[in-house]
């Protein structure tokens, strides 16, 4: 009984109901495999294409973590900026603001003429997606600190380096960490896009293949991996974020304490 | 020094301009004002080697103002404001702070905290971690070095910022609303604490409260202000036999000295708080 209420089971667990309850479905209501296939035909099909599949899903993973820390790489640092100087802030802020309400799915085609079919427009349409959270949340980071911790480190003579690599930076990481995890997802959409509107390689690019030949379950099969692949970024920052911030309020452990 | 203080000024509020031997910290006509807003009319006050002040006064009345002036935290806008002889300009070496809130930082656990001070000063570190130790000590806080703040109940918290006030073994402890965030009893129990490691360790303190019990129990001295703009109303001498333990505040001495200092407030009519 214990393993079946271990964090880990649970959302398994969920999953095979939900598997169950899609089967049944078909069944019940008589769903043409045309629209929704069976789940069986489904696991077939991911079985039968499982290399082709897979090699198709290095691809779209390198698209996502190039365009992912392409955004942390700019992102962090960008934020750090406009938490720090307020005429760049009103410079940039808005104009980051307006970048985001353009439809990236409409501009991609321009990055295909502009870089081709290779991997670098798919970078940077995942980039254009996963940097602004990093950028918002980052920025709040930077700038929730108490006051009465900047007087602190003033009154102990602080230089401005120390004051942000010793509290302003360790201050934003819980931010930053949070953000990071938004991001990786939609660094996943964004590879996906841009394999999408061009490319002849990647999870994306199966999915449109598929799609025109009416194969629905290697349809389900791709965004399957597209899913686990979301899954497994998402975790390992989760892992990442827990290893490096124990201390933060979302990690602690119930058993700790003084009294 | 103590029949000269006594002699000196009793129960006055404007002091001699000229520094003395033993006077630290000195504020003669020092003014503050936030844009045409002035927060503070010309303060004069004078602080000895090894007293301890406290500021009681109503909210808002620029008492924290004047603490942040003293630590250098803040520019005054006029007068002049001397430690050791010397103007004040900038974040002082020779003063530790203590707030409201401990502002221990999350990722360090107690003792990192406290050397956090060694590190932004540059000091040996060796030395630091001793004193460090000592100072935990001191403050009954052994077998909490590893723990984090979070672990760690209120008034501890304060007693490891107090520490790391403390660590560069300044000349003045500057406190502003130290126990203000703490429960009445525990509050107490840090007065108690406070008037030891002040005994012990003879700093200068400048202590901002809104608690007036507590301004009587630790002070040599209790600076009464008034309301926005901050000046102050009167001073007193607080001339109750040291050490002096919590059943102090039962005594008459104790309650005519609370009651006097209450009366300014209630004079005001802005009595806020305690």
């Amino acid at each position: 009984m214990r393993s079946i209420n271990s964090p880990i089971v649970r959302p398994v667990l969920l999953v095979l109901f939900l598997v169950l309850v899609w089967d049944l479905a078909i069944r019940l209501f008589d769903i043409p495999a045309y629209l929704i296939p069976a789940p069986i035909d489904v696991a077939v099909q991911m079985y039968a294409q499982w290399p082709m599949l897979l090699a198709e899903t290095i691809p779209t993973l390198q698209a996502t973590i190039g365009g992912f820390l392409l955004s942390v790489v700019i992102g962090v640092p960008l934020a750090m900026l406009i938490a720090y100087s307020r005429t760049i802030e009103s410079y940039v802020y808005p104009l980051l603001v307006f970048s985001q309400s353009i439809p990236k799915v409409a501009i991609a085609p321009l990055f295909v003429v502009w870089f081709g079919f290779g991997l670098f427009p798919k970078v940077i349409v995942a980039f254009l997606l996963g940097f602004f959270p990093i950028v918002v949340s980052t920025v709040l980071g930077f700038k929730s600190l108490e006051s009465d911790m900047i007087d602190l480190a003033k009154s102990m003579g602080s230089t401005k380096l120390k004051m942000f690599y010793k509290i302003s930076l360790p201050n934003a990481l819980p931010a930053i960490f949070a953000s990071m995890k938004v991001s990786i997802t939609l660094a996943v959409v964004g590879a996906v896009v841009g394999e999408f509107v061009g490319s002849n390689s990647g999870i994306g690019y199966v999915l449109q293949r598929a799609n025109g030949n009416f194969d629905l379950p290697l349809m389900f099969s791709a965004l399957i991996i597209l899913s686990l692949m979301g899954v497994l970024l998402f975790v390992i920052i989760d892992i990442a974020e827990k290893l490096m911030l124990p201390w933060h309020i979302s990690n602690r452990l119930a058993t700790a304490g003084a009294h | 020094m103590r029949s000269l203080r006594a002699s000196e000024e009793m129960m006055t509020n404007r002091f001699p301009k000229q520094v003395d031997r033993s006077t630290l910290i000195q504020l003669n006509g020092v003014t503050k004002k936030f844009g045409s807003f002035e927060a503070l009319k010309p303060i004069d006050l004078s602080i000895r080697e090894g007293e301890f002040v406290s500021v009681v006064g109503p909210s808002g009345c620029g008492k924290s103002t004047l603490l942040k002036l003293v630590a250098g935290l803040a520019p005054i806008s006029d007068g002049e404001l001397l430690l050791a002889g010397k103007k004040i300009s900038g974040p002082q070496t020779d003063v530790g702070i203590v707030f409201q809130s401990s502002v221990l930082l999350a990722w360090r656990n107690i003792i990192d905290n406290i050397l956090l001070q060694a590190e932004m000063r540059n000091m040996n570190k060796a030395e630091a971690r001793s004193r460090a130790e000592a100072l935990i000590a001191m403050a009954g806080l052994q077998g909490f070095e590893k723990k984090y703040p979070w672990q760690l109940s209120g008034g501890m918290q304060q007693r490891a910022s107090i520490c790391r006030a403390l660590l560069h073994d300044p000349q003045v402890l500057l406190m502003d609303e130290p126990f203000g965030a703490l429960d009445a009893m525990t509050r107490e129990k840090m007065n108690v604490e406070l008037q030891r490691i002040w005994l012990e360790s003879r700093k200068t303190v400048l202590l901002i409260t809104h608690s007036i019990p507590e301004a009587v129990y630790l002070s040599d001295r209790v600076v009464v202000m008034s309301e926005r703009p901050g000046s102050i109303a009167a001073i007193y001498d607080i001339d109750l036999p040291r050490p002096r333990d919590l059943s102090v505040m039962a005594s008459t001495q104790f309650a005519s000295y609370t009651k006097t200092i209450r009366q300014h407030f209630y004079a005001q009519g802005s009595l806020d708080d305690h």
